[in-house]
């Protein structure tokens, strides 16, 4: 035995004689009531607890919050559909007006009817400097928002934005309730009323949130009527609370959601992600920004085997924003892990091996420094994997971690290993990531990337609705990023969640990079019907 | 113990305490604004969260100006101050509430689960103390307190996963964490009670062992003292001898204890709460302290600096009643 098998036999013999005699005098018959007896009943496990459910301060702007419905929403495989409005909006030829038509008899769940006045109350206090929305720069490009009588809806924009309908995904709050409090700290704020398949019937801070089904639901009731959603931060004891059976599904890393694999009662969803991890190449570094290097190390880098080792399989190679399996990825563009290739470009380049190994030009050592963000494992493994193949190829990469306070004033000249990722529509992540004007803008194009011919075709992207040209100019995007990568584009990764295997119609949708509510195969609750 | 309280030196000692804890907490407060303000954490950053990633400079630099992150420390500190006489805590940027309903609406499960972990605590380290000091070098003794120092080198956090894996996952006989049954979402009595077990006997144990070596040393040493074993030759009963004489003196150094490991009880809180999903003040501690969210910060500061002199008044006037020969302060 190890010492530390014994200390751990030895405090479990006296949790347990010790724990016995308090439960039976504190809880007779204490048997811990394993969820989900009830058919119609479910309980996930997630990771993230909102700060807030209103929308107004950015709850629910990503569509598919089970308290509230945007005026579209997408489906699984992230297509628009008409939700609060009755189809998709007409779009005015120039691409600035939007008109929505809305849903009749739609009400909130306290019974008041829902009408347009509603909608533009929501727009406008999100577009208000003094909401503290930090999402409000996705609204960008709209410049008002009008009603027109109950049940239409006018949106004028600044200039032609194609995805403006994917962003009118965002949950609508209701005016009677929201317009007579605080927006930045009302009581709205954790007791929210909607529109949506499900009413929030208690929220209790660190624990969980428990939502009934809305019987009055315009789409029908959900036949799920009770819903929790318990906070457990920590995945360990998700795994644990999930096969003591307290829980009826929970988002697991790969390496846990693998101990159920063999578990017959329960199923493995791996969800396809826009989820991507990323080395920023900084253009004002004199290596990172030498397109020699930058191209020498997207061939450098083994992505197949950061897959198979580091995710277990959970995920696909990554060459940009956009997923190897999306329909927007410009075919012909995966890079080979390729040694000898990644070594001659430099050769041909001018940087020769010095003697350490390391190669030199000019004087110029080819190092750089890489950060991760500290407490992040798997932003810890994609950066030590990616230092080790670099140094392959006699680039010296020094992994750092650090919080985001200290890695962002550096990162105008110092690789970060990031990760971000929108589905929805091919502009959301490319614009942010690669317009050269916003460079350093928060977080924005952190690599600082600059290339006209690339800034060309995301404006052309974003500025047209027809589909073909659209797919033209990201196709351009994605073979520049060939020729002068700003990044290391590493990995794709799927998140994996593990259900009980109680219910019908189960899928999952193609999910962002940050776990939301609404993510996992609880993204459609309301259409669950229990097995048999 | 026939004789009556001494309740004017007692009031007395309050009364100083009390008068005594107004610069303490001041300077706390003042202390804790700098410390945030040092930090290196960004308030705005924690804010937006993942949303921060994507937002324009311009969002940002309005969101500091609306949040008020950038006016000087001694500022915001006053205003603080000012607002809190006057009952007025602010709102919470973290959690995105006022402050009072943040404190409110957890405040009384953490003290529920800290209460029943100390009492725990302190009567089973007691109990056990005892009866270990009783024989010092016997087979009860050496049982227990070998079991104490694994105990104490055993962390909270993993003490709770192994209870939850034992008493959950194999015996399936406790919930494995939150207030009530996970699906249930009713606040009952006796669902509490029986969520309370767990969490509040990992979080017993983990101070348990602090009073039961102290209890079995005192007594230990008052069974070897003079009037003790002068007691024992006049043929008392073993029993009187024990709880009488002994414990009474070997009590002594465990009320001082009382009041000093409360500051331990906090901490020790703050791990169970997370391994149970508890919905206490301990998490809104790390969060508001991880996010510089300065109001929340400032009042679970001030919360806990009062517990922490509540605890020494306490054990001090505790001490003061056991030993009339140390006396009330002053």
């Amino acid at each position: 035995m190890t010492a530390r098998s014994i200390r751990g036999a030895a405090a479990a013999t006296l949790a347990g004689a010790l724990a016995l005699t308090a439960a039976a005098c504190s809880n007779p018959g204490g048997t811990a009531a394993g969820a989900g007896e009830r058919k119609d009943s479910a309980v996930v496990g997630i990771a993230y607890e909102p700060e807030t459910l209103s929308p107004l301060l950015g709850y629910g702007k990503d569509g598919n919050s089970k308290i509230f419905d945007g005026l579209l929403a997408f489906d699984a495989g992230m297509k628009l559909r008409p939700a609060l409005a009755v189809e998709l909006p007409r779009v005015s030829p120039d691409g600035l007006t939007y008109t929505y038509r809305l849903r009749k008899g739609v009400t909130f769940s306290d019974g008041h009817p829902f009408t347009a006045k509603d909608v533009v109350f929501t727009y406008q206090t999100v577009l208000d400097p003094k909401t503290n929305n930090p999402s409000r720069t996705e609204l960008d490009a709209l410049k008002s928002v009008e009603a027109v009588g109950d049940d239409t809806v006018v949106f004028r924009l600044k200039y032609p934005y194609a995805p403006f309908a994917e962003r009118t995904v965002l949950a609508i709050a209701p005016q009677h309730i929201a317009a007579k409090q605080d927006v930045n700290s009302g009581p709205f704020t954790s007791k929210p009323i909607g529109t949506g398949p499900y009413v929030l019937t208690s929220w209790s801070k660190g624990e969980k949130l428990s939502f009934e089904a809305n019987p009055r639901y315009w789409d029908g009731a959900p036949q799920v009527k009770k819903l929790t959603m318990a906070i457990i931060k920590d995945d360990d004891v998700r795994a644990t609370r999930l096969r003591a059976g307290d829980l009826d599904g929970a988002i697991l890393p790969p390496d846990l959601a693998a101990g159920f694999a063999k578990d017959t009662a329960r199923k493995t969803y791996a969800a396809k992600t826009y989820d991507y991890r990323t080395v920023t190449l900084p253009t004002h570094h004199p290596v990172t920004g030498d397109i020699a290097v930058r191209r020498a190390l997207d061939v450098a880098v083994d992505r197949q085997a950061m897959v198979d080792k580091l995710l277990e399989g959970a995920g696909k190679p990554a060459y940009g924003p956009v997923p190897t399996d999306s329909e927007w990825f410009a075919k012909g563009t995966e890079r080979r892990h390729d040694l000898d290739a990644a070594q001659q470009i430099l050769d041909e380049a001018g940087w020769k091996p010095g003697p350490d190994g390391v190669r030199v030009r000019n004087g110029v050592r080819a190092a750089f420094p890489l950060w991760y963000l500290s407490g992040d494992k798997l932003r810890q493994d994609h950066a030590l994997a990616y230092a080790s193949d670099a140094k392959k190829a006699g680039i010296e990469i020094t992994t750092q971690s650090g919080t985001w306070e200290i890695i962002e004033p550096r990162m105008k000249t110092d690789a970060v290993l990031a990760g971000g990722g929108t589905p929805g529509d091919p502009d959301f992540d490319q614009y942010l990531l690669l317009k050269s004007t916003l460079g350093g803008d928060g977080f924005n194009n952190m690599a600082w990337y600059d290339n006209k011919t690339v800034d060309k075709a995301l404006e052309d992207g974003r500025r047209t609705d027809d589909t073909v040209r659209r797919r033209a100019a990201y196709d351009i995007v994605q073979r520049e990023l060939v020729k002068n990568p700003g990044y290391t584009f590493l990995t794709h990764i799927d998140h994996l969640y593990v259900v009980n295997d109680r219910w019908e119609g189960l899928s999952t949708q193609t999910e962002p990079h940050d776990h939301g509510l609404a993510s996992g195969p609880w993204w459609n609750v309301e259409t669950w019907k229990p097995k048999r | 113990m026939s004789r009556r309280l001494p309740w004017g030196a007692m009031a007395r000692m309050t009364g100083r305490r009390a008068l005594f804890a107004v610069p303490v907490l001041l300077a706390v407060t003042v202390a804790v604004f700098a410390v945030a303000a040092a930090s290196p954490f960004d308030p705005v950053t924690a804010y937006a969260g993942t949303a921060g990633l994507t937002a324009s400079q311009e969002n940002l630099d309005q969101l500091r100006d609306n949040l008020g992150v950038d006016r000087p420390l001694v500022t915001r500190w006053w205003e603080w101050l000012t607002s809190a006489l006057h009952g007025e805590l602010g709102d919470s940027s973290v959690m995105r509430r006022p402050v009072a309903d943040v404190i409110a609406e957890r405040i009384g499960w953490s003290a529920l689960l800290a209460g029943a972990a100390f009492l725990l605590a302190v009567a089973l380290g007691t109990g056990l103390g005892v009866l270990a000091g009783r024989r010092r070098g016997g087979l009860l003794d050496r049982a227990v307190s070998s079991a104490a120092y694994t105990l104490e080198a055993a962390p909270a956090f993993w003490l709770g996963l192994l209870a939850i894996w034992f008493f959950a996952l194999k015996l399936g006989a406790l919930p494995a964490g939150g207030l009530t049954d996970t699906a249930d979402d009713t606040v009952t009595a006796d669902q509490v009670a029986g969520h309370l077990v767990l969490p509040a006997l990992v979080l017993g144990l983990s101070q348990l062992p602090w009073f039961l070596l102290y209890v079995r040393q005192g007594v230990g040493d008052a069974l070897e003292e003079d009037p003790v074993r002068g007691a024992r030759a006049r043929g008392l009963r073993e029993r009187t001898v024990l709880l009488g004489h002994a414990l009474r003196s070997g009590m002594l150094p465990m009320l001082t204890l009382v009041g000093s490991r409360v500051p331990e009880l906090i901490t020790g809180a703050l791990l169970v709460e997370t391994v149970f999903s508890w919905p206490g003040i301990a998490a809104a501690t790390v969060q508001a302290a991880t996010s510089v969210d300065f109001p929340l910060l400032a009042a679970l500061t001030v919360l806990a600096t009062a517990a922490v002199l509540l605890g020494n008044l306490l054990s001090d006037l505790l001490y003061g009643l056991a030993e009339p020969r140390v006396g009330f302060d002053g």
